[in-house]
């Protein structure tokens, strides 16, 4: 019995104390054989030269960075300025995904309220309701969002015929079409973390503003919203994240001139552009934002638990 | 080393360690073969983790566990011939009452006929056999427990472990279960040792006792002997109540000391191993203690306050000399009992007082 | 305004049309689409009468065979990536929740959750790099290994949380029963777990059946699922055959999760693992 006393204890949850390695090894090879390899190949890879029909050439370079932020002119040798198009691309993105994420907010926070304060089984069945679109395939959910706003959809059929507009309501192709789309895609996220929240509420709180002479809208900004702040803040996260590197909403909804940082990644390996590092630069530049983010995410939540 | 044939659990020098706590120190227990054997003490002492040990679930720090002559301190539970009824009762809930009592019997490479008759035999056992097709879920807390305890049963361990089985049972079933459980103990003779917390339960259903204080054997004995010769304060205060009067001890001799009472009496009684001169604890039961008239007793006192408790009163008294005593009296209309505010004088039996160390 | 002063401090004015406009806004697209698919009609805007015309169409018209090997592909893949996908993630749970201390157990909790952080779109593109750079030939087995990665965290968490829930004191039973660790694991905590196992399977399987991204950048050219040939069929515009195929994938989606939830509902109901009330 030379068992030192940290590692001696066969306690309550440690029925298979030891197999811990074994039994976590699965998933420690298959994630990380195919997500962390091939993340650190991508790395790599956005270093590498291009070659010109997809596929990279294995010469170290830093084409692909350059040509994301600076702009040297036809030839390549004139001084160097600040090539604008991807940046705004990205900042495009940014803005897209943060106008979908404050919507989602606004007509998510009452939702996950209303769900919240119901009782018992009533709850259930409307968290059941906001839950189930978002188990219906994503693609076929953006379809459906492109075939009712079309020019000659439903949605213009249906206020032309009601006098509201006597001209099709444009909508599809515009910046307003992505941004319906990313609040369409990721309502849920939104509603089921800050529901999460509000069910935790302990409404003896609320009462006691209210014995202290708070009314309702006090009772919500000074009271409500710095309890369940962590809820809305996972959920922005989680609307926020996905719909930066979203493609299928600007894809089928924006056209062309609406182009966000999915749709560039995807042409540099399946369109006509077909520059692999360049692909693999706006991706690290991509998954680094969403890095900043989480990371931000977990200070904030670190400094809420203190 | 020869050991004596009738023990049946030999707890040699037994730590054990969370880290740095250290929830049993040096423990050394004889449990005897077919005792009912109680480990007694407040919460947190060490009691559960003390069967677990036994039972397998804790490794220890230090120490060895001899049952029947053969050390298992370093057996899987699986491997020891010992079963344990546990506080939460666990029955499989995916299992009926039949699957859950033969599951130990299938491990045990019984064929599945001779386990149906064990099952039916112990489920006679704990009166339960019209409930063999029930579920977990379907069954009473009272019914769980007997279930648990057919389990346990069944595969006729040397040793069984049972830690609080009765606590979430009403008083009324507890009752009712206590002698059931000695009942069955004397039909199958197999070793019993029984956690508990409450006292009335170790006195009234234990061969012996062992209580515990912070990971350490503080006494072990059968239940008069804890309670009439409780070898320190921690024991008298524990087990039932008692009153721990300041004196001074002047000369001890073969288990009997003389010590000087509050007032100045000087009386001799027993004396607990260790006890010492100089400044000591006299301990006296409430029930030892009569009230007499002034001048007939050894200390004296103004009555404080009377808590009437049904059956009983207890009398409490400041002594004259500080501190004070609580007397039981029985609620009788043919005792006279003092009034508050009365100067009265204690009187009791040396040879029913004891003499503690710390 | 209200004539009458609610005071109850859970309700706000507003909040329950908000709530109504936002099961609004998520289910009328879906509907819409749902009730143009029963439409006679050869144009997707003119409304004609009702028929199952297109339905017919998916399952016996000119694209029939193009679909039909989409879905078999989609659905043999779901299968075996879900299967994978639950095996690993319910050892890993058990290694989390049941295996006490071991080196690198927080650095595990991060990698299993790291296909849910990495943003689908880049985990696709450093896919399909890994698997051109080790010359791994695109196709079924790369679309294959990929949805096991991103299918794990999705079965992990009600694994987890149904593991979680189940104390550990009825393996030790078991144990003290005679039973090994394995026959502890196969006995007890299998069963128990069996609807978390389930609903885990399930999700990943919706999950899985539903990829776009990640299975359009690995899959190489030749080989479809679902969700790719509808998005090449869409790109032509949307046609009616579209809206069928939606409307079936819908309900299968719609019909798993509910069978999920009900699954984990009979589960609590048959497993109660809550304790009596102790000390
Ligand atoms: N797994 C553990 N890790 C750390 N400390 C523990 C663990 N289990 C028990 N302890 C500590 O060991 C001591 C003894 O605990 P134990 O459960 O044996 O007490 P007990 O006598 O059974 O109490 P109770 O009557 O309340 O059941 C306590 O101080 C407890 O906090
Ligand atoms: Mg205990």
């Amino acid at each position: 019995m030379a068992a030192s006393p940290q590692q001696n204890s066969r306690a309550m949850n440690n029925n298979y104390d030891g197999f811990g390695v074994p039994l976590i090894l699965p998933s420690w090879i298959i994630i990380g054989f195919f997500l962390v390899v091939p993340v650190a190949m991508m790395l790599m890879y956005s270093f590498l030269t291009k070659e010109f029909r997809g596929g990279v050439i294995w010469e170290f370079s830093l084409a692909a960075y350059d040509q994301f932020f600076f702009d040297r002119g036809l030839f390549g040798d004139s001084p160097p300025v600040i090539e604008w198009t991807y940046i705004s691309i990205f900042w495009r993105s940014i803005w897209q995904a943060g106008v979908a994420t404050f919507f989602c907010l606004l007509i998510g926070f009452p939702t996950a309220w209303f769900i919240a304060t119901r009782t018992g089984r009533n709850s259930t069945i409307w968290l059941f309701l906001i839950t189930i679109p978002y188990w219906v395939n994503l693609l076929i959910r953006t379809i459906s969002m492109k075939f009712l706003i079309r020019d000659n959809g439903p949605l213009n059929e249906f206020l032309i015929s009601f006098g509201v507009i006597s001209e099709p309501f444009h909508i599809i192709n515009t910046n307003l079409a992505v941004q319906l789309g990313l609040f369409y895609s990721y309502l849920p996220f939104m509603v089921l973390p800050i529901y999460a929240a509000v069910e935790r509420y302990n409404f003896a709180l609320s009462e006691a503003a209210a014995d202290l002479y708070a009314s309702r809208t006090v009772t919500l900004t000074k009271v409500i919203l710095p309890a369940v702040k962590p809820g809305i803040v996972a959920g922005c996260i989680l609307v926020f994240v996905p719909s930066l590197g979203a493609f299928l909403a600007p894809d089928l909804l924006g056209g062309a001139k609406n182009f966000m940082i999915g749709s560039l990644i995807e042409e540099q390996f399946k369109g006509n552009a077909g520059n692999w590092p360049f692909g693999a630069a706006a991706s690290m530049i991509l998954l680094s934002l969403v890095l900043i983010v989480l990371t931000l995410y977990a200070r904030h939540q670190a400094r809420g638990q203190r | 080393m020869s050991r004596d044939n009738n023990i049946a659990v030999d707890i040699q020098n037994v730590t054990k360690m969370y880290g740095d706590v250290t929830a049993l120190k040096g423990v050394s227990l004889d449990i005897r073969d077919n005792e009912f054997f109680t480990l007694l003490g407040p919460s947190g002492c060490g009691k559960t983790t003390l069967l677990r040990v036994i039972a397998g679930f804790e490794e220890i720090s230090n120490g060895a566990i001899i049952l029947y002559g053969q050390n298992i301190a370093n057996l899987m539970p699986n491997e020891r011939p010992v079963n344990t009824v546990f506080q939460q009762y666990a029955l499989f809930p995916h299992m009926n009452v039949t699957e859950n009592v033969m599951f130990g019997l299938l491990r045990l490479g019984q064929d599945r006929a001779n386990a149906k008759t064990r099952v039916g035999e112990v489920l006679e056992l704990v009166q339960l056999s019209d409930f063999a097709d029930r579920m977990p879920s379907q069954l009473s807390g009272g019914q769980q427990q007997r279930v648990a305890l057919a389990r346990a049963l069944a595969p006729s361990p040397k040793v069984l472990l049972l830690d609080e089985p009765l606590s979430a049972l009403d008083l009324k079933l507890r009752q009712a279960v206590r002698l059931e459980l000695q009942q069955i103990q004397n039909q199958t003779g197999i070793t019993f040792i029984f956690v508990t917390h409450d006292q009335e339960e170790a006195l009234t259903m234990s061969d012996r006792i062992a209580v515990i204080e912070s990971g350490q054997v503080q006494q072990v004995g059968s239940a008069r002997e804890i309670y009439e010769a409780p070898k320190n304060k921690f024991v008298a205060d524990f087990i039932g109540k008692t009153n721990l009067l300041d004196v001074s001890v002047t000369d001890l001799a073969r288990g009997k000391g003389s010590c000087i009472l509050p007032g100045g009496v000087q009386i001799t009684c027993p004396a607990a191993e260790g006890a010492h001169a100089g400044s000591g604890h006299l301990s006296v039961r409430p029930e030892r203690i009569t009230i007499t008239a002034l001048g007939k007793g050894l200390v004296q006192g103004t009555v404080a306050r009377h808590i009437y408790l049904g059956t009983d009163l207890h009398v409490e008294v400041n002594l004259v000399e500080g501190g004070h005593v609580t007397v039981r009296m029985q609620n009788s209309t043919q005792i006279q009992i003092p009034k508050v505010g009365q100067l009265v004088c204690l009187d009791f039996e040396p040879n029913f007082a004891r003499l503690l160390v710390d | 305004m209200m004539s009458e002063k609610n005071l109850d401090l859970r309700y706000f004015t507003g909040f329950l049309p908000l709530t109504l406009l936002c099961l609004f806004l998520l289910y009328a697209p879906l509907i819409v689409v749902m009730v143009y698919s029963f439409n006679d009609s050869n144009s997707i805007t003119r409304w004609d009468t009702v028929s199952l015309r297109w339905y017919y169409d998916v399952f016996y018209g000119l694209e029939a065979p193009k679909f039909k090997a989409a879905a078999i592909n989609s659905i043999s893949i779901a299968i075996m990536a879900a299967t994978s996908a639950t095996i690993i993630a319910t050892l890993a749970a058990t290694a989390m929740l049941r295996a006490g201390r071991f080196k690198g157990k927080s650095f595990s909790f991060a990698l299993i959750n790291l296909p849910l952080m990495v943003p689908e779109i880049v985990t696709a593109v450093a896919t399909l790099i890994f698997f051109s750079a080790i010359g791994f030939t695109t196709g079924y087995l790369t679309i294959l290994i990929a949805h096991i990665v991103f299918c794990i965290p999705f079965a992990y968490l009600p694994i987890a949380a149904r593991m979680e829930g189940i104390e550990g004191v009825y393996e030790q039973v078991a144990q003290d029963l005679y039973a090994t660790r394995l026959q502890a694991f196969r006995l007890i905590l299998m069963p128990l777990m069996a609807p978390g196992i389930l609903s885990g399977f399930l999700l990943a399987f919706i999950i899985s059946l539903d990829d776009f991204i990640i299975t359009n950048f690995v899959k190489g050219a030749g080989i479809e699922t679902l969700p790719t040939a509808i998005f090449g069929a869409v790109k032509q515009g949307i046609k009616p055959n579209i809206m069928a195929i939606s409307t079936l994938l819908l309900v299968v989606s719609v019909g798993f999760v509910a069978l999920s939830y009900f699954v984990g509902q009979m589960g609590e109901k048959a497993n109660p693992t809550t304790k009596p009330k102790g000390d």
